[in-house]
């Protein structure tokens, strides 16, 4: 269960975090509580894995590279096999176990367009199964921040 | 477009910045740079989108939001893009596409992704998204997460 204050830092800081010179302490104060405080629960917060992560979110498209979402139907008795394949690769950002006959579904992000085919061949060749790709044609909206209610 | 210097921050920070009171010095540092052209090019990238926010990013299994639906939907080709707009604005869909179709097996063009406590709070929600795309849409489904397999986020060699 989060506490008032780890909510609080969910709440207000999944973006706008400072750039200056004692961000944290910048941020703390927002929240009302010390700049040494803000550091250990961050900390903590990351080592519980409530956050994944803790810094910038790239956008690699901005800087000519490419994020496809993707999907493949991996045989139940393979599953753990193919997902060990498909997560090995450095271009897969996220990969998610969804409930459909596409069973699995996964971003990647590499740094050039043309990354993207080389992951999706490899793919398909570790695993002998056919990757769909599924790039954005147009994005009407993107923002990722939700409130904690636990 | 970004140089070699973005791109060694962007290795550097790709994980997570420093918990450390001066992350930007700590950065500099580790970089052979000074911390004023840190923060200038940090804030270069987020006024141009390469980056798109700095701050916490949550495992949202985590904090509550165990439901996660990606509705897709069938809609006629040439009303998808107004009606994207109309589901992207929202305010409980996170992400919103258009993407191509993969026939026969996946006849989807429309990606919009829903949150809830619940699965029943996310078929709420596929409904009301079903009700403002009305005759145009001529078939839907929702995928629901059952399992994060990896959640890593960029990352570039160095």
């Amino acid at each position: 269960m989060l506490g008032a204050v780890d909510r609080k830092i969910l709440a207000k800081l999944q973006g706008d975090f400072p750039i200056c010179e004692r961000p944290y302490a910048e941020a703390a104060e927002q929240i009302g509580i010390s700049e040494d405080e803000l550091l250990q629960r961050i900390e903590q917060l990351l080592a519980d894995k409530v956050l994944t992560r803790f810094g910038p979110m790239f956008q690699i498209e901005e800087m000519g590279g490419a994020f496809v979402l993707a999907a493949l139907a991996a045989p139940e008795a393979r599953y753990d096999e193919v997902t060990a394949l498909v997560n090995e690769l450095p271009a897969v950002a996220h990969n998610y176990r969804r409930e459909h006959a596409l069973n699995m579904w996964f971003v990647l992000a590499t740094e050039t367009k043309d990354g993207i085919a080389e992951a999706i061949a490899r793919i398909e060749r570790d695993t002998g199964l056919a990757v769909y790709a599924f790039p954005k044609e147009r994005e009407f909206f993107v923002e990722m921040k939700l409130e904690a209610r636990l | 477009m970004i140089d070699d210097i973005d791109r060694a921050l962007i290795v550097a920070t790709q994980s997570g910045l420093p918990l450390v009171p001066r992350p930007y010095h700590a950065l500099a540092e580790q970089l052979g740079l000074s911390a004023d052209e840190v923060m200038r090019r940090l804030k270069t990238m987020l006024e141009t989108g390469i980056i798109r926010r700095i701050g916490a990013v949550p495992n949202h299994y985590a904090i509550g939001w165990t439901a996660n639906g990606m509705t897709v939907w069938d809609v006629a080709d040439e009303q998808v893009d107004q009606l994207g707009e109309r589901i992207g604005a929202l305010d409980f869909v996170t992400h919103c596409y258009r993407r191509p179709r993969a026939l026969p097996a996946w006849p989807y063009n429309l990606f919009a992704m829903v949150h809830g406590a619940s699965r029943d709070e996310c078929s709420a929600k596929a409904t009301e998204i079903r009700s403002l795309l009305g005759d145009a849409c001529r078939g839907q489904d929702i995928l629901y997460s059952t399992r994060i397999l990896k959640k890593t986020g960029l990352r570039i060699g160095s």
